[in-house]
């Protein structure tokens, strides 16, 4: 039974990953942009669940809010900083999202301070599943893996099978030509990264009941991140998915089977993959 | 602009001296000039509100002297420390050489604290520590000019051990994250536990800082120790009593920590910290008439509650105060000064506390119970614990 309940563990943890991962990989995969700043927005998710939940009194209505926030922030720094990049190398990227890390915590510091708060779960879904005589399940955590799992959906439709996800994929590949077809490369861009701002942003709103809220939040997420985009391969969201799911369990199980080497389950991971795949599970060249 | 200053300063002083009868000697001279302090400590990033603590701490112990510490002024050097192990030698040397700081006061941070240690060896300077718990501070690298207002980490979980026996626990697991004050806390309440007669089921750490706690939680459901003891702070100590809640275990299996699993995060805890035993050195509702006075001119002054951190913070002007009255304000005999610094008796808030000679307080360890928002203090769980000092040898300064 232990182990089933590990296995839960594994699956929920790497489902949670994916959708910290899934903007990551947009953003990098589509536009060519190294964002550090990704566990910054991440962050600034969970900040804005916990200052919209306080002000509005409820979760619900806090999310569909500081979703709206975070791709209007997306298109902003969209439009005054990252647009000037795509030309340049990525050395300058790195800089600029360096920089917009130590900003955003910075603000996070003068504006909300250096506490830690927690944001309650939501009263439907407050509840526990008994597993065992000892332990529980909480059922909010179940109710985050259907949510990545619907998402993952969803964004796969949407690139796949719509127009719109054709023109993404278009900009991608061949941006020059995909511009002499007469589409506004600009204008993907800008969506793409708001979408991928958003998509940290609402992983941040979604996990804050259970990951708390504190500093430095976003800089843990954020290697891991890059590690899951790495093994999946850059700018696939399949690759992302399963990646988050095997980091997911080698954290889990590293931690239980072999506690002295945990910290570098995850990285021992990736350094396999990309032995004997250097451009990650599903990367092309 | 300040050394013009205190050049116009010491030369209408000097003016007046020798108007009133002749020059006076040069050592009084001296000692007429302001105590040049250095606080480095962290003022921005995750450790900024404990660092702003123990400031305002120290600052409230001066200003009840009448803005003076042993009879003399005061002249401040800030650093902000940002809790970085990379940039500590630098900023401590910043003080001791640019600034010729006759105390250094600092830090929060373990891995910044031993930087400051080494500094302050090299150089000889007074060190006085506020908060790190490094044990080597006052253990292996101890040293004359170094001493703690504080606590080793050895010291709030020790006493922890000895509880949860005397409750009945025999079987018990324990949690930390793998880095110094997590280790050094476990290996001390194992030391004690072990030593009252329970056995440790299983020791689990997981890295720093790392929050994903879920595995650890299945695991000690299905081990079903006595108890949990763990060591944990701030958003991670957070985050794992929310799960351990959240799994049903509070009920089931009790959980115990030191003291820093429930200080300055109750309200985040809400529900899920209420009950839990902790130890540690302060605590709510310590009922002493200095405690009930520096909670009240702390709060009119600064408008917020006083909290471990500042008492710490107040404690290191009072050490320094004492130190420097016994030997009428001179810095100029180390030998004496540091002998005076040993021999204070600290009237502190959290209880009157003397150095150790290894300089690290002997002082009481609480037993502490969440109640609201408070951690209520309902004993001691040891009376005048002293570290052990591993590894020290006091060499000449």
């Amino acid at each position: 039974m232990e182990w089933l309940i590990q296995i839960l563990n594994s699956v929920q943890y790497g489902l949670l990953l994916f959708l910290v991962a899934s903007g990551l990989t947009l953003i990098f995969g589509i536009m060519g942009v190294i964002n550090l700043a990704h566990g910054s927005f991440y962050m600034i998710g969970a900040y804005l669940a916990f200052t919209l939940s306080s002000l509005t009194g409820s979760l619900w209505i806090a999310i569909p809010l500081g979703i709206v926030l975070a791709a209007a922030l997306g298109l902003a720094l969209e439009w005054a900083f990252i647009s000037r990049l795509y030309r340049r190398d990525h050395l300058y990227q790195v800089l600029l999202t360096f920089g917009l890390i130590l900003i955003f915590e910075e603000l996070r510091s003068i504006i909300v301070g250096d506490d830690v708060h927690s944001v309650a779960i939501p009263a439907a879904l407050a509840a526990s599943l008994p597993l065992t005589e000892t332990l529980s399940y909480p059922v909010y955590r179940l109710f985050i893996s259907a949510v990545c799992l619907a998402l993952a959906g969803l964004m796969y439709v949407t690139i796949q099978k719509t127009r719109f996800g054709m023109m993404i994929r278009a900009a991608a590949s061949n941006p020059e030509m995909a511009t002499s077809l007469g589409l506004d490369i600009r204008w993907i861009h800008a969506l793409v990264f708001a979408a991928g701002v958003a998509l940290a942003a609402f992983a941040g709103m979604i996990a804050a009941p259970v990951s708390s809220v504190f500093p430095g939040m976003g800089n843990q997420v954020l290697i891991v991140c890059f590690v899951i985009v790495v093994i999946g391969g850059i700018g696939s969201l399949k690759g992302a998915l399963i990646a988050a799911l095997l980091i997911g369990f080698a954290d889990t199980f590293g931690k239980v089977l072999l506690p002295d080497y945990a910290s570098i389950a995850v990285y021992l991971l990736m350094a396999v993959v990309l032995l004997f795949r250097p451009l990650g599970l599903f990367g092309r060249a | 602009m300040t050394d013009r200053r205190q050049f116009i300063q010491q030369a209408g002083l000097l003016a007046s001296a020798a108007a009133i009868g002749g020059l006076t000697p040069s050592i009084a001279r001296a000692q007429n000039a302001k105590i040049r302090v250095g606080m480095m400590l962290p003022y921005t990033g995750t450790y900024a509100a404990l660092g702003t603590a123990i400031t305002q701490g120290f600052n409230l112990a001066v200003e009840e002297n009448g803005g003076m510490l042993g009879g003399r002024a005061i002249e401040f050097f800030t650093v902000d420390d940002e809790s970085e192990p990379s940039k500590a030698t630098d900023n401590a040397n910043k003080l001791v050489q640019r600034d010729k700081v006759d105390v250094l006061v600092g830090t929060v941070h373990s891995g910044v604290v031993m930087a400051m240690v080494k500094v302050a060896r090299d150089n000889s300077t007074l060190l006085i520590i506020p908060n790190a718990g490094a044990n080597a501070a006052t253990g292996g690298q101890c040293a004359p000019n170094i001493f703690r207002t504080s606590f080793s980490n050895w010291q709030p979980a020790h006493p922890m051990g000895k509880v949860m026996y005397d409750k009945g626990h025999r079987k018990v697991v324990t949690l930390t994250w793998k880095y110094g004050a997590g280790e050094e806390s476990i290996e001390s309440f194992k030391e004690a536990f072990t030593k009252a007669g329970g056995s440790i089921t299983k020791e689990m750490y997981l890295p720093f800082p790392n929050v994903e706690f879920q595995p650890f939680i299945t695991e000690i459901a299905s081990l079903k120790p006595d108890a949990v003891f763990v060591f944990f702070a701030g958003g991670g100590a957070v985050k794992f009593t929310k799960d351990y809640a959240a799994a049903g275990l509070k009920d089931k299996i009790p959980l115990y920590g030191s003291g820093f699993l429930t200080d300055g995060t109750l309200e985040a805890q809400g529900a899920s910290a209420q009950g839990l035993l902790t130890t540690l050195h302060y605590g709510d509702g310590i009922e002493n008439p200095k405690n009930k006075l520096f909670r009240y001119n702390y709060g009119k002054k600064y408008g917020i509650q006083a909290d471990v951190y500042a008492v710490q913070g107040y404690d290191a002007a009072l050490l320094l105060h004492g130190g420097l009255n016994a030997v009428k304000g001179s810095f100029g005999d180390k030998k004496a000064l540091y002998g005076a610094l040993e021999k204070v008796k600290i009237d502190s808030p959290r209880g009157p506390w003397t150095m150790s000679k290894a300089h690290n307080p002997i002082q009481d360890i609480y037993l502490r119970r969440v109640e609201g928002n408070a951690n209520q203090v309902i004993g001691v769980a040891w009376k005048a614990l002293e570290d052990p000092a591993r590894g020290c040898k006091m060499s000449a300064a």
